[in-house]
């Protein structure tokens, strides 16, 4: 086990490195010149060119690269090419605990939604309550944030003024309400689906009848035996959800003007801001692997089977 | 006596069990086809998709207008006999664009899959699982820097940054062959759309694939394949492909939703599909503000109806075709 979680976590620099670099390629051969867009369409050619030494954007791209990874290194980000002056460090990390607070909030909704539906889905399966439930997360599935966002504002916030159209008062406020349920309906749907599966898995294993046999209350049973290890999968999809709410974030965040890291997100690639682009990659990359990681790590803890099983690499 | 009698029976039932075995292979396809179209999940997904799609093909023929057809006496009109879903500000009929849109979805979705998941991701797997070695550690390292990156961010940063050098090259093109208006009908647009959503969407195939591959190699017909002579392709496309299969046809189907759901969020974006070329994504952009929500919603009803079907549509297409391919799940 410690020579797995030793492995992956040596395999973390080299990834970021190798994100860093693609995303690097990209910029560098990309459009549009920083420091004549910092300067503005009326700049002079020698003002642009003086910038450009300033910057070190007239060296070839190993330097520029090497100096950004040994820059990086040391926890220096860069200065932010749109918002003079200010450092990228200081610029993004105010907008990543937005985000988070945001994130926690829709995976509160699809957790605590997801799962009780698809324990009612298993207990009820084949009948009419499953089919339709089953259908409606699907509904939900497919209802992206671009959709609902529009129509929760016309009824919410335009209609019945019961929250603000727009904006970001902190975790405790109603500002949040909307764009966390437009952010989480979507994932209600993976999280109902994975609970019924594993439920009904459950609720068929020989175990269960033992249980039940040898005269435990029907409440040890369905709390020690049934929901314990029907909800071990959903783990797993607790680490792959927050792809999906990071997705959700660009467009949530920049329909409802949250300051969070999707919309800086869209804003700074519109605005060719290169080096807060390569931080909030970097930084959302660094959290897809690291809860990857421990998802596989509370995995092996919650059952011992996939322990020794489990090599380097996640293969079997 | 008894003996023979036994052992004679046995070879009956081992020629019996081959022949109905042949005779499975030969059919499986059909059987799950038949099993597919007994569910009513299957059928309305089927029947949206080639409803919609279908739409989207005969765009040119069915729309009552051209996408781009303004009528500025006629504008920001409710639905009515001439336009049945109404006009837009410049007067262009919603109808007529909400299935132009449909052609654009249609084809970035049905390209970057084919290449993408299917071309890119099938065989990508198929040698990492099957040649194993440095190759598989390279292919799946790769998938996982690609995987590493958030989807979204990964194809708006490529479409942003490529897309002037693809114009330029598109541009190039027009002019080494004469050929005119490629630039006009946008095929910059789709040709970075495409590869964008087709770079990412490659990990996720090649990895199941892979997996399959790994535990079919341990099987005693790949080995049987191998002594007869097969050469390393015909193993792999013959005889690994047709049994990784199964599970692949899932999850593309279920991901076909996504895809169709990108390119609209890319559109929505801005980076999509640029105008005058239509797209759900940029008519639902044009419609979504407060005030044209209150007043005309019926410019942004037809899209976010026609976007929610179709990835409604694809999911439970998936949904049925897992039921029937996937039992155990």
């Amino acid at each position: 086990m410690t020579t797995f979680i030793v492995r992956r976590l040596l395999w973390l620099p080299v990834l970021l490195m190798l994100v860093s670099f693609v995303t690097f390629v990209l910029g560098f051969y990309g459009p549009g010149d920083p420091a004549e867009v910092r300067l503005g369409t009326r700049a002079t050619p020698e003002a642009v060119e003086r910038l450009r030494e300033q910057l070190g954007l007239d060296r070839n791209f190993f330097a520029q690269y090497s100096s950004y990874v040994w820059d990086f290194v040391r926890g220096d980000l860069g200065d932010s090419y749109i918002f003079q002056g200010r450092s990228v460090r200081e610029l993004v990390m105010p907008k990543v605990w937005i985000s988070a607070q945001l994130g926690l909030a829709a995976m509160l909704i699809s957790v605590g939604l997801g799962i009780p539906l698809g324990l009612i889905t298993a207990y009820k399966q084949g009948t009419w309550l499953d089919t339709a439930l089953v259908s409606l997360s699907l509904v939900f599935l497919s209802t992206p944030v671009f959709i609902s966002a529009p129509f929760l504002i016309l009824f919410f916030a335009v209609n019945l003024g019961l929250f603000p159209v727009s904006g970001w008062d902190g975790f405790f406020s109603t500002s949040l309400i909307m764009p966390a349920l437009v952010m989480g309906t979507p994932g209600i749907a993976g999280m109902t689906r994975l609970t019924r599966a594993s439920a009904v898995d459950v609720l068929n294993q020989d175990y269960i009848r033992t249980a039940r046999a040898k005269g435990l209350s029907e409440v040890t049973v369905q709390a020690r035996h049934v929901l314990r290890n029907a909800l071990m999968p959903i783990v797993t999809i607790l680490g792959l959800s927050l792809a999906g709410l990071v997705e959700g974030a660009f467009i949530t965040e920049t329909i409802f003007g949250i300051p969070g890291i999707g919309r800086l997100a869209v804003d700074s690639i519109f605005s060719r801001d290169y080096p807060v682009i390569m931080a909030l990659v970097l930084i959302v990359a660094t959290v897809f692997v690291l809860a990857n990681l421990l998802v596989d790590l509370l995995y092996g803890f919650l059952d011992p089977r996939t322990r020794q099983s489990v090599d380097g690499y996640g293969r079997r | 006596m008894a003996e023979g009698n036994l052992d004679s029976n046995v070879s009956v039932e081992a020629v019996d069990a081959r022949d109905e075995s042949m005779e499975r292979s030969k059919g499986l396809w059909t059987q799950a086809a038949r099993q597919l179209l007994r569910r009513p999940k299957a059928i309305f997904g089927i029947t949206v998709i080639l409803l919609l799609y279908g739409g989207g093909i005969l765009a040119p023929f069915l729309a009552p207008q051209g996408y781009n057809e303004q009528d500025l006496f006629a504008v920001r009109q409710g639905p009515s006999m001439d336009h049945w879903l109404g006009t837009d500000f410049v007067g262009r009929d919603v109808l007529s664009r909400t299935i132009f849109s449909l052609r654009t979805n249609l084809i970035i979705t049905a390209a970057s899959v084919a290449t993408g998941s299917l071309v890119i991701g099938v065989t990508m797997g198929l040698v990492s699982g099957y040649i194993g070695g440095k190759l598989d550690t390279l292919i799946m390292r790769v998938g996982e820097v690609f995987l590493a990156f958030p989807g979204l961010l990964l194809v708006i940063l490529l479409a942003a940054t490529v897309k002037p050098r693809v114009l330029d090259w598109v541009r190039d093109f027009e002019d080494a062959t004469g050929i005119d208006g490629l630039v006009q009908w946008g095929v910059a647009d789709y040709l970075v759309i495409f590869g964008a959503l087709a770079a990412f969407s490659w990990v996720g195939v090649a990895r199941l694939v892979r997996g399959q591959v790994i535990s079919l190699k341990a099987t005693p017909f790949i080995d049987a394949a191998v002594v007869m002579g097969a050469s390393t392709g015909r193993v792999m496309f013959h005889h690994l492909l047709p049994n990784a299969l199964p599970p692949v046809i899932v999850i593309v189907t279920m991901g076909m939703g996504a895809i169709a759901g990108a390119e609209v969020v890319l559109s929505w974006l801005g980076i999509g599909i640029q105008p005058p070329v239509p797209s759900l994504g940029s008519m639902i952009r044009e419609g979504q503000d407060v005030s044209i929500l209150r007043n005309s919603p019926h410019l942004i009803l037809p899209p976010i109806v026609v976007v929610g079907l179709l990835i409604f549509a694809w999911n439970l297409l998936g949904d049925a075709l897992n039921d029937v391919l996937n039992p155990r799940a």
